[in-house]
């Protein structure tokens, strides 16, 4: 048998190649886990073969993934998630019995009482029940129906579904999504995956990333010229940005949405993330209805949640729902048709997404530790995003936004001339070229502005600000360092 | 659209049934591929691994035996920051890869996998739809075309469409055990002539609804039409562990084309697809898939790697339960005797149904059931007489959804009806779940059997 049968090094033509794929696939990129993530898992193999570096660890403050960077699991969560995977615990008495009742009930919404069984498309109906009551309990009573609760793969999984079910037309005709410049680059890959047309609308980086109408405006009149402009697309709390829109804001974007009939897709699975003065987080549905029937009766909308952020960060559990709002009973059953080929979302997932709406209440035995968990991560979150803000600050070069949300820094940098110049003679963008000396120097691993968009002749980098404190501020001085280095080198 | 006629009709009668106990049944749902919902319990120690790695709390004393605790230990080593909440490499934990990959390896008699080649996905068809993705160019003229067996797993034959594609129908050989048939893939692919761009070509093994298995000589047959027709050819092996047939053995297609040595080995283009869903995990919930792709160009294999990389990561759960079906206890492992027990009982269990499954329906008037090799259902052959097909014209469904459909209201069984999978014109069948526990199966043929006759007597 032949040793080559790998990767095809025989010439024979290929079915399938660059030329005869799907043409859409190749315009596909996600800077989060881009190239520069590529080179920071080869430094860190070569670590593991003890090749000398300067440093000894690779630092991925590249991805918004909270208990990669140390944070614990709340232990609540944990445990009814362990007594729903071997439901003999239920019998073992160091289980508080408040985890054991919601597992209970969650094993009895479950074929054959097993999380491994199959469930129903759009997800388990008391969950799905669960979610409707937090939005409502969220949302200062506005009703929700469980009916229109989608749950998902992570909120990324619902995102792609609904752009899908909204992309169509040709030519001139073909759908145009609204999203932000600065954005989280899963839009940009689902809308050129889709041939979508993308519509960009600057975010004003001189007010803190803050959205201005006539911004959207601008956007949305010039689109019109080549395509039909039918989404809306925002992230509130900000990624990569961290701003938490104002609610004025808001309703001015619902307006704006009316207006130019388009169906808004608010993004926040952030919601949760919010440690600014005087911030607080709006949900989209919320204001929505306060406006009054005029527009809670028409505008059409979807709202994205999950269970990767906030103060979870159960990344790795692929848990998180959708709320669809208004949506023609056609469209939906087309929703519900599309979402079945996936099966279902994993119940793992759904049963994670079940306590996180339904946490321990103030009379159950796990309340406590549940709250001093909760508020510990959030606090150190929020800590920690004054103090990234205060130490970029403080370098020549750099000029960083208050984090007034989400895990993410987004500072701008000023690179030299020289630098810029390099940088195209390699092919790079220059903030792409500034990261990947980083990487190579300090084994620091960002993410280059230009793989979320940016004004043109700008630089940035996101960062988390997920390490633990002491690594933090470690991470902030090596960048503040590197910085300065790298500004003189290329003078 | 009929499809959520019959689920919204089943959803509807179970909560009748829930409020007024008609006739004190429940109803039974033999309609999915889902054994634990069925009644067939999880592994044991699939799920006391989980519980540790969900609840590290769990290892620190003896609940769980010493070789669980290890595993348990070892895979979360394995998991940035020690936790499985965290996001994973794209393609998935880089040390479960390769221990997939050294399975298959094994599996397939030393032809070797390599990790590079192996993406984890949230179930299989998540996995065949990206592949799908790349192959279906939905802008093309003419339409791309996908050549798809008949009957055949709806679910792949609706991702085709919806990415713009066209399912190319080769119907299996039914009088002949469910046979693909070389002349009949020729045939289907000079169909699509003049229709389509055919680019691919879609293979269960073992079957689904169907329950065949390829002999080594049909999958020579299919690779060689593959390679000498230009197709990319797609594997879906989810039902690999689900062999019944005494004189039936599962071969991969992988191992088949490395078999068959150069040029084939080289050249064709393969794209192979396994679960933690089906077989002796059955855990459909978890969702837990992955491909293996074989000769596949580099620079198509980078493209694959981004469209990869929009959905992150598969859950990590899901990858656990991959390397634990791939990586059983063995014997002397202190978990090994009861994984021995739990398997063997499964066995058992299968065996059973399947020979009552035969047995029962070839003995009813108006069934007929090929033997039923692997998979997990039986797709048995209904012969409705003339007044059940008129009254069914009348009712504007299907025959065999309106014999589902009665079935369910009269009898309290959810099965579902052959024309979703595709069948020979005039021919009707019935799918259902035969990875029941044995009760399960024995209620289900006992009502099923009453219900038919009186049916067939009804409408004589």
């Amino acid at each position: 048998m032949s040793t080559q049968a790998v990767n095809g090094s025989v010439s024979r033509g290929k079915v399938l190649t660059l030329d005869t794929m799907n043409p859409n696939v190749k315009k596909v990129e996600y800077a989060v886990r881009g190239a520069i993530v590529q080179r920071a898992l080869q430094i860190e193999k070569e670590l593991k073969e003890g090749v000398k570096k300067p440093f000894t660890e690779v630092i991925k403050a590249n991805i918004g993934d909270a208990h990669a960077m140390g944070q614990k699991p709340i232990t609540f969560l944990r445990q009814v998630l362990a007594l729903c995977s071997y439901p003999a615990l239920l019998e073992d008495n160091k289980f508080p019995e408040d985890a054991k009742q919601r597992a209970r009930r969650i094993l009895a919404a479950c074929g054959g009482h097993s999380i491994g069984a199959y469930s129903a498309s759009q997800g388990i109906e008391c969950i799905r029940q669960d979610v409707s009551r937090y939005i409502e309990k969220r949302d200062g009573g506005i009703p929700s129906n469980p009916d229109n609760i989608y749950l998902s793969t992570g909120a990324s999984d619902a995102i792609v579904t609904m752009l899908k079910l909204l992309v169509c037309g040709e030519g001139h005709d073909r759908t145009g999504v609204m999203i932000s410049i600065p954005q989280y680059p899963l839009y940009s890959a689902a809308l050129a995956d889709l041939a979508a047309v993308q519509i960009s609308y600057y975010l004003d980086e001189d007010k803190c990333w803050s959205l201005d109408v006539t911004e959207l405006k601008r956007a949305v009149t010039a689109a019109r010229q080549h395509c039909n402009p039918r989404v809306l697309c925002i992230i509130n709390p900000g990624n990569p940005t961290g701003q938490v829109q104002s609610r004025q804001c808001i309703e001015d974007v619902i307006r704006f949405a009316k207006e130019e009939h388009l169906f808004v897709m608010a993004d926040e699975v952030y919601q949760d993330n919010v440690y600014a003065e005087g911030c607080k987080f709006h949900s989209f549905k919320k204001v929505l209805f306060e406006m009054g029937p005029e527009y809670s009766s028409t505008v059409e909308m979807a709202s994205f949640h999950s269970t990767s952020k906030c103060y979870m960060g159960e990344c790795g559990f692929r848990g998180g729902y959708m709320e669809v709002i208004n949506m023609d009973p056609e469209v939906k059953a087309q929703l519900t048709k599309l979402v079945s080929v996936r099966l279902c979302p994993p119940v793992t997932g759904q049963a994670l997404l079940d306590l996180v709406v339904n946490p321990p209440q103030p009379d159950e035995p796990s309340y406590s530790m549940f709250m001093k968990e909760r508020t510990e991560v959030l606090a150190a979150l929020a800590e920690k995003a004054r103090l990234t803000e205060k130490t970029f600050n403080t370098v020549p070069g750099i000029i960083c936004n208050p984090v007034q949300g989400a895990m993410y820094t987004f500072p701008r940098i000023t690179l030299p001339q020289k630098c810029i110049d390099t940088a195209k003679e390699e092919g790079l963008a220059p903030d792409m070229f500034y990261c990947m000396r980083l990487l190579e120097e300090e084994g620091i691993c960002l993410v280059p502005g230009s793989g979320f968009g940016q004004r043109e002749g700008t630089f940035h980098f996101r960062m988390t600000i997920l390490p633990p404190t002491e690594k933090l501020k470690d991470v902030l001085q090596k960048i503040r360092d590197f910085h300065v280095r790298f500004t003189k080198q290329f003078s | 659209m009929e499809k959520l006629v019959l689920a919204r009709r089943a959803s509807q009668i179970k909560e009748e049934l829930r409020q007024r106990m008609r006739n004190h049944k429940q109803v039974i749902d033999v309609s999915w591929g889902d054994p634990q919902s069925a009644g067939v319990k999880p592994l044991s120690f699939v799920r006391q691994v989980l519980a540790a790695c969900l609840y590290p709390d769990l290892m620190n004393s003896n609940t769980l035996p010493l070789d669980i605790r290890q595993r348990a230990q070892r895979l979360l080593g394995e998991c940035a920051g020690g936790s499985v909440g965290s996001y994973t490499a794209t393609a998935g934990i880089s040390e479960i890869v390769y221990r997939i990959s050294e399975f298959i390896t094994k599996r397939d008699g030393g032809a070797p996998s390599q990790p590079e080649n192996i993406y984890i996905s949230p179930g299989s068809q998540w996995a065949l739809s990206n592949i799908l993705k790349v192959l279906v160019n939905s802008e093309a003229s003419p339409r791309t075309g996908v050549l798809t067996p008949e009957p055949c797993y709806p679910l792949t034959t609706f991702s085709i469409k919806g990415l713009g594609g066209v399912t190319v129908p080769y119907h299996l050989s039914e009088e002949q055990g469910w046979e693909l048939q070389v002349e009949e893939l020729h045939r289907a692919l000079d169909s699509a002539r003049g229709v389509c761009n055919p680019v691919a070509l879609y293979v269960i093994n073992p079957g689904n609804p169907a329950g065949y298995v390829q002999s080594r000589k049909s999958m020579q047959d299919v690779i060689r039409f593959a390679s000498e027709k230009r197709l990319f050819l797609l594997a879906d092996e989810v039902y690999q562990e689900c062999v019944h047939g005494e004189k039936s053995e599962f071969l991969s297609y992988k191992r088949v084309l490395a078999e068959m040595g150069p040029p084939h080995s080289d050249t064709v283009e393969l794209a192979s697809f396994h679960s933690a869903s089906k077989g002796f995990l059955g855990e459909c919930g978890l969702r837990g898939g992955y491909v293996e792709l074989v000769n596949l160009d580099p620079d198509v294999m980078k493209c694959i790697h981004k469209l990869f990389t929009i959905d992150s990561c598969a859950p990590v759960l899901s990858q656990f339960a991959l390397d634990l079906m791939t990586n059983p206890p063995q014997p002397g492992d202190p978990s090994y005797p009861l994984y021995s027990k739990e398997i063997q009982h499964i066995k058992t269990m299968m065996a059973h149904n399947v020979k009552r499954v035969f047995e029962v329906l070839n003995s009813l008037l108006g069934f007929s059931c090929q033997p039923l090799e692997g998979g997990a259902f039986a797709f048995p052959r209904l012969y409705l007489p003339p007044k059940a097909i008129q009254k069914a014209k009348e009712m504007e469904v299907e025959p065999d959804m309106f014999y589902c459909i009665r079935l369910l209201e009269e009898a309290g069984v959810l099965v579902k009806p052959g024309w979703e999978y595709g069948q020979k014109e005039g021919t009707h069948h019935i799918r259902f779940c035969i990875m029941t526990s044995e009760d399960t199966m024995e209620e289900v043929l006992s009502r099923l059997s009453s219900f038919h006759t009186q049916f067939m007597k009804d409408f004589s």
